[in-house]
């Protein structure tokens, strides 16, 4: 898969602080990426050199196969994590003016807006100020406006914080259907539930540093513990820790289920699982047998805190 | 359309719309007349007519001021040198005097000088000290001059009077008083564009940190380049502001008009003076109001309106751009005080330059000098150019300008393209010069 955005190592420095340092990414194509990191590890920098808001003091950014220059802005799509628009200015007259500053002609950007409004239901917006709609509402405009010009690629800083549940699914909807489409998406969250759910890639970044990067399946992989959660129905109880503490790590684990077993996690280092199956099996019945996936939470507070 | 165009639409229709820009645009022109014509009605209400009591022991001077009564109709004076002094300095109050005049007896002349008093209740107005102080030493130089037996008559016809008759060494005649018109009409043009600039100066700061506080800016600047975004603004801002000034003018005038109509303000002269005078007058108020507008003519008018364009672009675009650098450093205005003092500053003093320096000497070193420093020129060389002005001191003066300009732009630049990103505090100038180097 051929990429869309190479970051090759970026330094940017604010005064003595250093924002990036050396930071490389590789974006492919038609990829969701999740852009993680704590707050104040250099997201919201490493954005900003995308967008071309700031000039990285060295390093090159490049897409789709060039250097990225002012050009490339009608191909690069924002939702910042700050939202904001002219609240005193209609809404259709902003949506033009800031499609019309993408590279949109006129009639062009009409005919997206009309698009766009229909298929999230907001045609009677076109004369309402901003400062008359509510906050989710203002934030369905923005998202309109970083896609109305179709872009290659689309960088959503939180994109659903301030919606309410249904309309955060119409969003993550629409995000999925413009990947669809054969957009790429950078998607930079705290919310790790959301990236478990749609990116495919991922990248951590920590004090300035890029700490992991991935494809999401082989980043857990690299992560995994070899562990296993256990269910057990068995009568001696004391036999089966006494077989299984001898040759492996066991702690209690917690799993919703519907018997009243034992639950346990266990590692199995370089033992296959097989052999972990047979000592159980010989002391009672196994109810729940599953190998714990590191979720993407974990991976995060692991690298983090390390 | 281009991007800079696209921006520089925006911030005009922005401007244009905004309900304070249509209030200010149509109210201002209206109060203003108001107000002008409510002075103009307090102004034209006869005054009361206020009673002076003369207690004169000398004899010399109560004629003078009771014949005076005659034709001033604001002060009426009174002959009370028969009551008793201290009853007449008691009973100021009582009886409603403005205030009382007492000329004591006194070996001679000389030591009257010193030793007339004015009693009064409240501080007499200085016009009326002075005129009267007049009166008194008039009559009495003329006393003094009959005690030493001379013709009074022959001295006043020896007392010679010199008018100078002014003119330039180009041959033109010139007039007593054209030296205020040129510093009106240069004041006027100076004074506008000093407006101007505050005004639609902290429109663009306002529109900046308008931009930033809602957070809209990031999405622009990822569109645009800040430089790009900044120009436009200041430029579509400008707009407005022309308009606005136009408008204002051809109401103004129009209300004007109406106005001296409605209120009939006098502009011929009174009734009271005879017919054949009143035609005298008429001739040679003509005559005079015919040579100013020559004059006037006579000025550098094309120098002084491209002078006005030059120097009104020049300077405006010079400010703004401190203005917009200083939007960009702040969150709310609150906090813009602090950088605005600076700017301000300057502004007033090329006014105060232009109308206390200039006006005696428009060619003097201080004259000279802030006419070429880029951030009083625009107002004081505009002041200054109604009087002739080499043209090799206007371009160095305008290159000047212009080349700051740039200066200035490229420093409004950056700091409005780090400062638009940064939210939260107020920053120092320390830290605005740590932007610079970013």
């Amino acid at each position: 898969m051929s990429s869309i955005l190479e970051v090759n190592k970026v330094i940017k420095q604010y005064g003595d602080y250093v924002a990036l340092n050396e930071v490389s990414l590789t974006v492919p194509k038609g990829s969701i990426y999740g852009l993680l990191g704590p707050n104040g590890a250099g997201k919201t920098s490493l954005i900003r050199i995308i967008n071309q808001i700031t000039m990285p003091d060295s390093g090159e950014v490049i897409l789709d196969g060039e250097k990225l220059q002012p050009k490339h802005v009608q191909h690069i799509g924002y939702l910042p994590e700050e939202r904001g628009l002219y609240s005193s200015m209609k809404v259709g007259e902003q949506c033009l003016y800031l499609a019309q500053m993408k590279g949109l002609s006129k009639a062009e950007a009409k005919k997206q807006l009309d698009y766009w409004f229909d298929r999230l239901g907001i045609q009677g917006w076109w004369n309402k100020k901003i400062q008359e709609l509510s906050k989710g509402m203002a934030q369905k405009i923005q998202f309109v406006v970083c896609v109305l010009h179709k872009p290659k690629l689309l960088i959503f800083d939180e994109p659903f914080s301030g919606f309410d549940p249904v309309n955060a699914n119409v969003i993550k909807d629409e995000i999925l259907a413009l990947k669809e489409d054969g957009a790429t998406i950078i998607f930079s969250t705290h919310r790790m539930e959301s990236v478990e759910e749609l990116c495919d890639h991922i990248a951590l970044i920590h004090k300035s540093n890029k700490l992991i990067e991935g494809k999401l399946i082989d980043v857990k992989r690299q992560f995994k513990t070899n562990s296993f959660q256990v269910g057990i129905l068995s009568d001696n109880v004391e036999g089966l820790m006494f077989d299984i503490t001898q040759k492996f790590k066991v702690g209690p684990a917690n799993f919703k289920s519907l018997n009243d077993e034992i639950k346990l996690e266990i590692q199995i280092g370089n033992a296959s699982p097989n052999e972990l199956l047979h000592v159980l099996t010989q002391r009672g019945q196994v109810t729940h047998f599953v190998e714990k996936i590191p979720s993407v939470h974990d991976i995060f507070i692991q690298t983090v805190t390390d | 359309m281009s991007i800079i165009s696209l921006i520089i639409k925006r911030e005009f229709v922005a401007k244009v719309r905004n309900k304070s820009f249509i209030v200010m645009t149509f109210l201002s022109p209206l109060l203003f007349v108001a107000i002008t014509g409510f002075i103009a009605y307090l102004s034209s209400m006869k005054p009361d007519t206020k009673l002076i009591a003369i207690h004169d022991e000398s004899g010399l001077f109560v004629n003078e001021f009771i014949a005076l009564n005659n034709k001033n109709s604001d002060y009426k004076y009174l002959d009370l040198s028969k009551v008793d002094i201290q009853f007449l300095k008691d009973s100021i109050v009582k009886e409603n005097f403005e205030a009382l005049l007492y000329v004591p007896k006194t070996v001679n002349n000389r030591e009257l000088e010193t030793k007339i008093q004015l009693v009064s209740n409240e501080s007499p107005s200085i016009s009326f000290i002075e005129s009267t102080q007049g009166i008194i030493a008039d009559k009495l130089t003329k006393n003094n001059l009959e005690l030493a037996h001379l013709d009074t008559l022959a001295i006043k016809k020896a007392k010679a009077e010199v008018v100078f008759k002014l003119s330039k060494a180009s041959g033109e005649e010139s007039l007593r008083g054209l030296n205020e018109i040129k510093i009106g009409i240069g004041g006027a043009f100076g004074y506008l564009i000093m407006m101007f600039i505050i005004i639609y100066g902290n429109m663009v700061m306002r529109s900046v940190i308008e931009e930033k506080t809602n957070r809209i800016v990031e999405i622009i600047i990822s569109s645009v380049k800040p430089f790009q975004l900044m120009m436009g603004k200041i430029i579509g801002t400008s707009l407005a502001g022309l308009l606005q000034f136009l408008i204002w003018a051809v109401i103004g005038l129009s209300l004007m008009f109406a106005a001296s109509a409605f209120f009939g303000v006098n502009i011929g002269p009174t009734a009271r003076v005879s017919p054949e005078m009143m035609h005298a007058a008429q001739q040679e108020l003509t005559g005079t109001a015919q040579m100013y507008i020559k004059e006037i003519w006579n000025l550098p008018i094309a120098s002084i309106l491209i002078g006005f364009v030059v120097y009104f672009i020049g300077g405006y675009f010079l400010y703004s751009s401190f203005y917009a650098a200083i939007g960009a450093a702040v969150d709310n205005q609150t906090d813009s005080q602090q950088f605005l003092l600076p700017i301000i500053m300057p502004l007033m003093l090329s006014v105060y330059i232009g109308f206390f320096t200039v006006i005696n000497n428009p060619h003097g070193t201080v004259a000279l000098v802030f006419s070429m420093i880029p951030l009083t020129s625009p107002i004081v060389m505009l002041m200054r150019i109604p009087f002739g002005v080499p043209w090799w001191q206007i371009a160095i003066s305008v290159s000047l300008l212009f080349g700051t300009f740039f200066g200035v732009v490229w420093f409004a630049a950056k700091i409005y393209r780090v400062g638009i990103l940064m939210y939260g505090k107020k920053p120092s100038w320390g830290e605005l010069y740590k932007w610079l180097k970013y």
